[in-house]
C-alpha cells in the first residue's frame, strides 16, 4: 500500500483549521463527523473544533456506544450509521409534480433542487467504495439519474484512511479499506503530531497546492503506514472470499435460511444503514387542494412486505425469503450486475441489526452446511 | 436541473369495456411530436400514471406501426388500475415508456409462432396475435393456447372463434373446470400441447400468465424437442420506477423492467426453480 500521488505535505494538526478554511474559501459546505444523539454522523463543521476528539466508538454486533479515548486524535474512530449515501441519494426526494387545471390539463413538472458545492471531510475507504458503487447503478445507461449525478458532481471528497476499525469492520477482506485508494480529492493519513495530507484529484491537488506544506519526512510516512497496516490487522472480522456467488447461489434452499428467519426481526435496519443499498419506493402524494400531486422517492427495503406484492401475493412473503434476497443480492447478484460484491465491509448491517445478526458468521454458516 | 423520466399528459381518446372488470384506454399524447415520436414493439410496457393517486406498468396492447394511439388493456384489480376505470374519453393520464424489451418478433418471422397464455385474458399476447394476423404471410402456423381456470373466466370469446377460422391457426383453449356451454379441453395447458401441430425445430414460443403453468409448458415444450432458447416468457414483478433504479422488479440477477419483461428461458430457468425469489 502507498500514499496514492507523489504530491503531499504534512499538515500539523492545529493547522487543520487551514484547510476547512481553505474549502470554505472555495465556496464549499463543510461537512464533517459530528457526535449528535449519541453517535458520530456527518454534519455541519465550523472549525476543527467541531469534530470529535476525545471520543471513540465500541462496536460489537447488535450495539454502537461512544466511550471517552485517551487520544488527541479527530479521526480515532470507525464509521457511525451514516455513509455518504444519503448526500447523493436522498432518503426522501420529490421526483416531479403534477397539476391538473379546470379545465382538465395536466401538467409535469420536475422537481428543482439549489444544489450546494460540499466539501466532505473524514470520508473512510469503506464509504468511497460504497460512492463507486452507487456511482454504476445510479449512473448507469440508458437511464443515469440526473438528480445523483448533479449531487455526485457537487462533492468534494476528503478521506481519512482509518486507524481504529470497529470491531464489526471487515474492509481488509472485502478489499475496500482500510487505507483509501481512489475516489476522493484529498486523503489524511492522521499521525500522532497532525496529517500527512495527499491529493487524489487535479482540484484536490491545487487546494493542497494552496495550502503550501512542507513534504513530510521519513519517520512520519513510515508512522502513516505503519497506521493502516494495523488497522488492517486489528480486524477480526473477514468474508471468506470476495466473490461469493457459487458460494450463496449452490445454497438457496440451505436450511439455513430458516435459522436466520428465526432471528431476523425483518425490521429492515440492515438496509437502512448498508451504503450501498440502493432500493426506494415511489409514491404519489396528493395536496389537500386536490390539484396538485407530488411524486417522491423514498428509500424501501427488500425486508418489507411490500417489497415484493404483485396484486393478491407476495413473493418473498417470509422472512427465510427475505434474508435470503438480501444476503444473495448484495454477496452474489452483484457481481452479475455491477462486476463487483455489493458489501464493502462497513460492518454497520453488523452494528445496528437489533438483535446482532452477523452476515460474515452467517456466510460462514451458510458455507458449512453444504449445497442445497 | 431535470428528469429524463418526467411523464408526459396523455388523453384518452377512446375507451373500450372488454368485460365487466377489464378495459382497454386508447391514448394520445397531448404533445403531437411527443405521439409522432413515440415507438415501440410489442411486449413493451409504459407506465401509465393516475393523477394523485399513483402509477402502474401497463403493456402496450397496440399495433407499433399504427402510430395514431396508444392501446392499453387493463384489468382493475387495486388501487390505481380501479382509479383508471373510472377514465373517460377527454380524461388525462400521466405517460412515460416505452420500457423493456419485448417479444423477438423478427427472430421468430418466417417459422412457426405457439402463443400460450393462462389466467384471464393476457393482454400482451392478444397484441401479438394481431400483430402477426396484420403480418399474416411472413409467419408460419400460429398457435394459440389459452388457459383459464373457469369457463366463464374466458374473455374474447368471439375473437378466439374468428382467430380459429383464420388460415394456418389453431386455436385451443382449455378451463381447469369447464361448464354448460364449454365445448373445448377441461384440464391444465399441457393437454393442449397433445393437440397443437407445429414444427417444433423452427417454432418460437411466446408466454405469458402465472409462473407455475409457464415453467410447466416450457418444460413440456423442451421435452418435446424445442430449443430452450425460442421459449421466451413475460415476467411481472412489482414495479416503481421503471428505468432498473427502484430494485423492486428484481428476480435474481435481472431487473425485469429493464432487462426484461420478455425472456428466453434459459435466462429464467435457475431462478423460476427456486419458490420465493
Ligand atoms: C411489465 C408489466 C406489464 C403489465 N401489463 C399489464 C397489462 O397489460 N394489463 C393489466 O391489467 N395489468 C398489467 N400488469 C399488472 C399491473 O401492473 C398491476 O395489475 C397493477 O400494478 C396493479 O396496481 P393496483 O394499484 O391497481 O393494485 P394494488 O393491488 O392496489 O397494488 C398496489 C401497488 O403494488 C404494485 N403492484 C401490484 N400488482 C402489481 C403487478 N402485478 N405488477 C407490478 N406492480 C404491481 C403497484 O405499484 C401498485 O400500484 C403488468 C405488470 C407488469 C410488471
Ligand atoms: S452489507 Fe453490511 S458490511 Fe456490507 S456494505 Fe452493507 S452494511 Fe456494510
Ligand atoms: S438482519 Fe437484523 S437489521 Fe436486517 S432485517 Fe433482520 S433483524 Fe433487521
Ligand atoms: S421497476 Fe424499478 S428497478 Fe425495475
Amino acid at each position: 500500500m502507498s500514499i496514492v500521488t507523489t504530491e503531499q505535505g504534512f499538515l500539523a494538526r492545529a493547522g487543520l483549521d487551514r484547510l476547512i478554511d481553505a474549502l470554505r474559501a472555495r465556496d464549499y459546505a463543510v461537512i464533517g463527523p459530528r457526535v449528535r444523539d449519541g453517535a458520530i454522523v456527518y454534519g455541519s463543521i465550523g472549525a476543527a473544533a467541531d469534530l470529535p476528539t476525545g471520543v471513540r466508538d465500541a462496536q460489537s454486533p447488535g450495539r454502537y456506544a461512544l466511550e471517552p479515548s485517551p487520544l488527541a486524535r479527530q479521526f480515532a474512530w470507525a464509521n457511525g450509521p451514516q455513509a455518504l449515501k444519503p448526500l447523493v441519494f436522498r432518503p426522501r426526494e420529490r421526483l416531479w409534480a403534477s397539476w391538473r387545471t379546470p379545465t382538465g390539463e395536466l401538467h409535469f413538472g420536475a422537481a428543482a433542487e439549489a444544489i450546494e458545492p460540499t466539501a466532505v471531510i473524514g470520508v473512510r475507504a469503506c464509504d468511497l467504495a460504497a460512492l463507486e458503487l452507487q456511482d454504476r447503478h445510479f449512473l448507469r445507461e440508458p437511464f443515469p439519474d440526473p438528480a445523483y449525478r448533479a449531487r455526485r458532481d457537487a462533492l468534494f471528497l476528503v478521506a481519512v484512511h482509518c486507524t481504529h476499525p470497529a470491531d464489526t469492520c471487515f474492509c481488509a477482506s472485502t478489499g475496500d479499506g482500510p487505507e483509501a485508494e481512489s475516489g476522493f480529492d484529498l486523503a489524511l493519513h492522521e499521525i500522532d503530531d497532525g496529517f500527512i495530507v495527499a491529493a487524489g484529484s487535479d482540484v484536490g491537488a491545487a487546494v493542497l497546492a494552496g495550502l503550501d506544506l512542507p513534504a513530510a519526512d521519513q519517520a512520519r510516512m513510515d508512522a502513516a503506514r505503519a497506521g493502516v497496516a494495523a488497522a488492517a490487522a486489528a480486524q477480526s472480522r473477514a468474508l471468506p472470499s470476495q466473490d461469493l456467488r457459487a458460494t450463496l447461489l449452490e445454497r438457496l434452499e440451505s436450511p439455513h435460511w430458516d435459522a436466520v428467519a428465526e432471528r431476523c426481526l425483518s425490521c429492515g435496519n440492515c438496509t437502512a444503514v448498508c451504503p450501498t443499498c440502493f432500493c426506494h419506493a415511489e409514491f404519489d402524494e396528493p395536496a389537500s387542494d386536490g390539484i396538485v400531486s407530488e411524486h417522491y422517492r423514498q428509500w424501501d427495503s427488500c425486508f418489507t412486505a411490500g417489497h415484493s406484492y404483485l396484486h393478491g401475493i407476495v413473493i418473498r412473503a417470509e422472512t427465510r425469503a427475505r434474508y435470503r434476497q438480501w444476503l444473495t443480492h448484495k454477496l452474489a447478484h452483484w457481481h452479475d450486475q455491477y462486476g463487483r460484491s455489493g458489501c464493502v465491509g462497513c460492518g454497520r448491517c453488523i452494528s445496528w441489526c437489533p438483535v446482532g445478526i452477523d452476515l460474515t458468521a452467517e456466510v460462514v454458516a451458510l458455507a458449512g452446511e453444504g449445497k442445497a | 436541473m431535470t428528469l429524463h423520466e418526467l411523464p408526459a399528459p396523455a388523453e384518452i381518446v377512446e375507451r373500450t369495456e372488454e368485460s365487466a372488470s377489464i378495459f382497454t384506454l386508447h391514448l394520445r399524447f397531448v404533445d403531437p411530436a411527443r405521439q409522432a415520436a413515440f415507438r415501440s414493439s410489442p411486449g413493451q410496457f409504459n407506465m401509465l400514471g393516475m393523477h394523485g393517486v399513483g402509477e402502474v406498468p401497463i403493456s402496450i396492447s397496440s399495433d407499433p406501426d399504427e402510430t395514431g394511439l396508444i392501446g392499453h388493456t387493463i384489468r382493475a384489480v387495486g388501487r390505481v388500475t380501479h382509479a383508471l376505470a373510472t377514465l373517460r374519453p377527454g380524461d388525462r393520464v400521466g405517460l412515460r415508456g416505452p420500457y423493456g424489451r419485448g417479444w423477438p418478433l423478427q427472430e421468430a418471422e418466417g417459422g412457426d409462432v405457439v402463443l400460450v397464455t393462462g389466467g384471464l385474458g393476457c393482454a400482451p399476447v392478444v397484441s401479438v396475435i394481431d400483430y402477426i394476423m396484420r403480418r399474416r404471410a411472413r409467419f408460419g402456423r400460429l398457435v394459440i393456447i389459452q388457459g383459464v381456470k373457469h369457463a366463464e373466466d374466458l374473455i374474447w370469446r368471439q375473437r378466439y372463434e374468428a382467430w380459429a377460422c383464420a388460415p394456418d391457426t389453431q386455436v385451443w383453449l382449455a378451463a381447469d373446470v369447464g361448464g354448460p356451454h364449454w365445448a373445448w379441453d377441461v384440464g391444465p395447458v399441457t393437454v393442449l400441447l397433445d393437440h397443437a401441430e407445429f414444427d417444433h425445430s423452427k417454432a418460437h414460443a411466446l408466454m405469458c400468465g402465472p409462473e407455475p403453468m409457464m415453467k410447466a409448458v416450457a418444460e413440456r415444450l423442451l421435452a418435446d424437442g424445442m430449443p430452450p432458447e425460442r421459449v421466451w416468457l413475460s415476467m411481472e414483478r412489482n414495479m416503481h420506477c421503471a428505468v432498473g433504479h427502484c430494485g423492486h422488479c428484481q428476480l435474481g440477477p435481472l431487473f425485469v423492467c429493464r432487462d426484461g419483461p420478455v425472456f428466453p428461458y434459459p435466462v429464467l430457468a435457475p431462478w423460476l426453480r427456486h419458490r420465493s425469489l
